[in-house]
């Protein structure tokens, strides 16, 4: 063999592998149509115009409590939602730090329920939470941050390594939807129309120690840092999700933080706030008080628009021509999605629609990797 | 580390691109180092014990060679002036200091290994013979952390060691060169056991980069991470499953046990074996086989020739033949002779050698009376084996068809499955319920656990029964492929475009079907216990 067939050969047999590698890869890769969507959540940010003037970053009690379509149609303020399912506060930070590539929004609003997580906790939420992040060195530490003991960082540069075996749950879903995903989301907002009142929410126990971990005030304080420097106003807030149970202690150490630093901090299960964005635990919550339904997400949005447009002078841009094609579509996307809820809601009882022969619900309902199914639990 | 770690691969990728591009003398010095920081890996402290081993070792080979070379000299100097007796008398003396060094120097390195790997074991025994007089525990038992690969590196060195003190080859001069051959990383891991003279012809030459070579090499890596991830790992929580609970899985449980770890056992031995021989084929450096398709062996004896094959000959050249022809075998064999007659007096030190390398063989897989008794087994069995040759003899030329291909067939099944039953003492707690576990494969009838669904709760799902399916169709298509020579080279030879494709199949099969990662308790190269 020639030196030069040889450099041929080799040149080829890496080529070759590494296509077909990335393409069997791009197929293995769950593609969170179905059962789990929330792992669509974060890489559908860069689908926007990155113009938001309000920045969500949080879990779930950010992404299915409050709606930026309502906000939108309501004050005029475009916002985003970067919030993930079990969503720790580095990644919130990293996803902030990541957004800030793109656009410097006025007010950031973060989450506070994450400060209760000190360690990294599960590796499915991580994958959600991560994978969608373009790569920057903000990804880069954040998988450094969030690794659970099993996980290596290799495996978030290829994701094949932890999806190889998928190949035998392999979905037409994966098929559908392997050269991109639909958008399944409203400015980050996970809309559900269903309705499960809050009955029987357990009353958080007592636990040994209350005190939030150093790595999450670390965080915090990295979060207040970055937007100060940035020119962002930040606004620390409670949702009112009953379950999880936040516990006295921790409003204490957060109300004695946003004090310390003259951050506002607003806590939707308190008084008189609860009474005034008129939440009703029964009719407002999808899953009994663990999340808002889109009837609570849009009394939240209300009240918070108008308190966002009182104290930080957000201006209505609704009538701005740059922005009215994106949101346009959006919430016309927005209000069909509702409509088809509703409708599946009255005629099959579910939002999904017609029960499959399998016994999973709904056109788009199929199983996802088994780690993502165990890793799903109540309190993400 | 593993050879299934990332850090390993990704280190290995480094070190073969660094290896081509250093000046070919200064490759080994590379290869030194990379096997230092290996081994440093798996336990800095670690370091210590193979080091004393290649100290001591280098010192006494160092010396035995200068001795050898002394008395040399003295019997040139006095070649006319003594006679033959005072030659034989000081040749005799010479060699039996010599003879004293060398025991030292194996009394000092299996010492380690012995209180290392067996202390613990010793002890426990003692304070079960002592508890008879009424004392329990009198004697503390040691918990020793085995370091990583320290029989087969305390083997291959005083395999060196004895075969300079036999003036097979002079002693390296080099410590340093010496400690690569100790330390070599490829086959710290599970062996092969190699000889100095082989090894070190291609450990210190600093090859060149040859593609063909480096491709072969490739392919051998794959196919041996192909065996242990694809299926040993693939097996692994099914047999994990069937013999972590004896009392559930006992009759066609117990049977299917044995054909699950037959299986799991070679893929892992054999892949890791595969993946140390392509490495060293990638670096230039030829090392020994360990296998050769032991499944197709006809009896338990061409098995063994087949199976850990350096393990085997090391037994039978530095134990086997040396007890066979010794002194005191020797006077046993004449005693016996006038005792018993001609037939015990042949057979004796024969039976009596045989018995010691197999009862140590059994003590080299692990310090438990399993697999003692497991390497007695052994031994009984080749024995009665060989006293029944003539019977078979005499039954082949009778009987046509038992000369047939399918004869072979079914007496290759059956030496597998009684190599099988006898790993049972690989798999259970203790001897006693292996036997049981034995006996219930016979006595148990529930033939209907392959049938009614019970095969998919042991941990292992119709996925992967797939998967291991098509995994065995394809390595025993490789195997009789390979009766006819490498089947990289034959593949080669038909189509070098074919050669590559196939190189690039099997590095997508193995990341595709591999079992690793999250939701898999990737496990440890078995004999990496050892």
């Amino acid at each position: 063999m020639t030196k030069k067939k040889v450099i041929l050969a080799g040149t080829a047999m890496t080529v070759s592998a590494v296509l077909i590698l990335a393409a069997v890869q791009r197929l293995l890769q769950p593609k969170y149509m179905s059962d789990v969507v929330e792992g669509n959540l974060v890489a559908d940010y860069y689908n926007t115009n990155y113009a938001h003037d309000v920045l969500f970053v949080g879990d779930c009690e950010c992404y299915e409590n409050f709606s930026p379509v309502t906000l939108w149609e309501e004050y005029g303020i475009p916002s985003y939602i970067r919030g993930s399912a079990q969503q720790l506060i580095w990644q919130s930070y990293y996803l902030l730090e990541d957004a800030l590539r793109y656009e410097t929004p006025k007010v950031v609003i973060f989450n506070v329920l994450s400060m209760k997580y000190g360690k990294p906790q599960n590796e499915a939420y991580n994958r959600m939470s991560i994978e969608g992040m373009r790569w920057s060195s903000s990804k880069v530490n954040n998988i450094k941050a969030s690794m659970t003991e099993d996980e290596s960082f290799l495996s978030y540069v290829f994701p094949i390594l932890r999806y190889h075996s998928r190949w035998s749950e392999i979905s037409s879903d994966d098929f559908k939807y392997y050269f991109g995903v639909k958008p399944n989301f409203f400015g980050g907002y996970y809309l559900r129309a269903d309705v499960k009142p809050a009955e029987n929410v357990p009353v958080g126990r007592p636990l040994v120690d209350y005190a939030f971990a150093d790595t999450c005030w670390e965080y915090l304080d990295r979060m207040r840092t970055l937007c100060q420097e940035s020119g962002i106003q930040l606004l620390l807030i409670k949702a009112p999700s009953l379950n999880p149970y936040w516990y006295d202690e921790w409003e204490q150490q957060i109300t004695e933080y946003s004090e310390k630093y003259q951050i506002p901090y607003l806590n939707f299960l308190k008084e008189p706030i609860l009474s005034e964005t008129g939440i009703d635990f029964y009719h407002d919550t999808y899953d009994g008080g663990l999340h808002m339904n889109v009837y609570g997400a849009e009394k939240l949005s209300h009240w918070l628009g108008q308190y966002l447009t009182d104290n930080y002078g957000l201006m209505n841009r609704s009538n701005e021509p740059a922005m009215l094609d994106e949101w346009g579509t959006l919430c016309h996307r927005y209000h069909m999605e509702y409509d088809r809820q509703v409708a599946n809601l009255e005629m099959y009882g579910n939002i999904h629609g017609p029960e499959k022969t399998d016994g999973t619900a709904g056109s788009e309902q199929t199983s996802q990797t088994s780690a993502e199914e165990s890793g799903k639990d109540d309190t993400k | 580390m593993l050879f299934t770690d990332a850090s390993f691969i990704i280190g290995l990728v480094l070190l073969c691109i660094v290896y081509f591009l250093l000046p070919k003398k200064y490759r080994w010095m590379l290869l030194l180092c990379a096997s230092l920081l290996f081994y440093a890996c798996s336990g800095i402290g670690y370091l210590l014990y193979i080091g004393a081993t290649t100290v001591s070792t280098y010192f006494t080979a160092v010396t035995l060679d200068k001795m050898a070379a002394a008395r040399k000299d003295t019997l040139a100097a006095h070649k006319s002036d003594w006679s033959r007796d005072e030659k034989k008398a000081f040749k005799e003396a010479a060699n039996k200091k010599r003879f004293r060094l060398l025991v030292l120097c194996l009394v000092l390195n299996f010492g380690i290994l012995a209180v290392i790997k067996y202390g613990a074991f010793t002890m426990r025994n003692l304070n079960s013979l002592i508890s008879l007089f009424g004392k329990e525990n009198a004697l503390p038992v040691p918990n020793f952390l085995l370091p990583m690969g320290i029989s087969f590196y305390t083997f291959q060195t005083m395999g060196y060691a004895i075969d300079v003190y036999r003036e097979k080859y002079a002693a390296e001069r080099n410590p340093a060169r010496l400690g690569l051959f100790v330390s070599f990383f490829p086959q710290l891991i599970q062996g092969p056991i190699s000889r100095y003279d082989e090894l070190s012809k291609g450990l210190f030459a600093g090859n060149g980069f040859d593609p063909q070579r480096v491709m072969f090499g490739t392919q051998r890596i794959l196919w041996g991470y192909y065996k242990k991830m694809v299926l040993a790992d693939r097996i692994l929580p099914a047999v994990t499953t069937l013999i972590g609970d004896p009392g559930q899985y006992s009759g066609a449980y117990a049977f299917l046990g044995v054909l699950y770890y037959t299986l799991e056992l070679y893929a892992d031995f054999t892949g890791g074996i595969d993946i140390t021989i392509g490495i060293g084929q990638v670096l230039g450096i030829p090392i020994a086989e360990n296998f050769n398709k032991p499944f197709f062996s006809k009896n338990i004896t061409e098995y063994w020739q087949r199976w850990h094959i350096t393990l085997n000959t090391w037994f039978k050249d530095y134990l086997f033949y040396p007890i066979s022809v010794c002194k005191p075998m020797l006077n046993f064999s004449k005693w016996s002779r006038e005792k018993f007659g001609k037939t015990v007096g042949k057979y004796a030190p024969v039976y009596a050698a045989t018995l010691a390398v197999w009862l140590l063989t059994g003590l080299w897989h692990g310090a438990a009376w399993n697999f003692i008794v497991w390497g007695l087994m052994n031994a009984v069995i080749i024995l009665i084996s060989e006293r029944l040759t003539p019977l078979y003899n005499r039954f082949h030329k009778k009987y046509a068809w038992s000369n047939t291909r399918a004869w072979d067939g079914f007496m290759a099944i059956r030496t597998t499955l009684m190599m099988g039953f006898l790993r049972m003492f690989d798999c259970y707690r203790d001897v006693p319920l292996t036997f049981k576990m034995f006996g219930t494969i016979f006595t148990k009838w529930n033939l209907s656990a392959y049938f009614d669904g019970s095969l998919l709760k042991l941990g292992i799902s119709a996925a992967d029964y797939f998967v291991l399916f098509c995994g065995v169709l394809i390595l025993f298509g490789v195997s009789l492929k390979g009766r006819k020579g490498s089947v990289r080279q034959q593949i080669y030879n038909a189509s070098p475009v074919l050669s590559c494709a196939l190189t690039v199949a099997l590095f997508l099969v193995v990341v595709i079907f591999g079992a690793y990662g999250i939701g898999y308790d990737s496990s440890q190269f078995i004999y990496n216990q050892f």
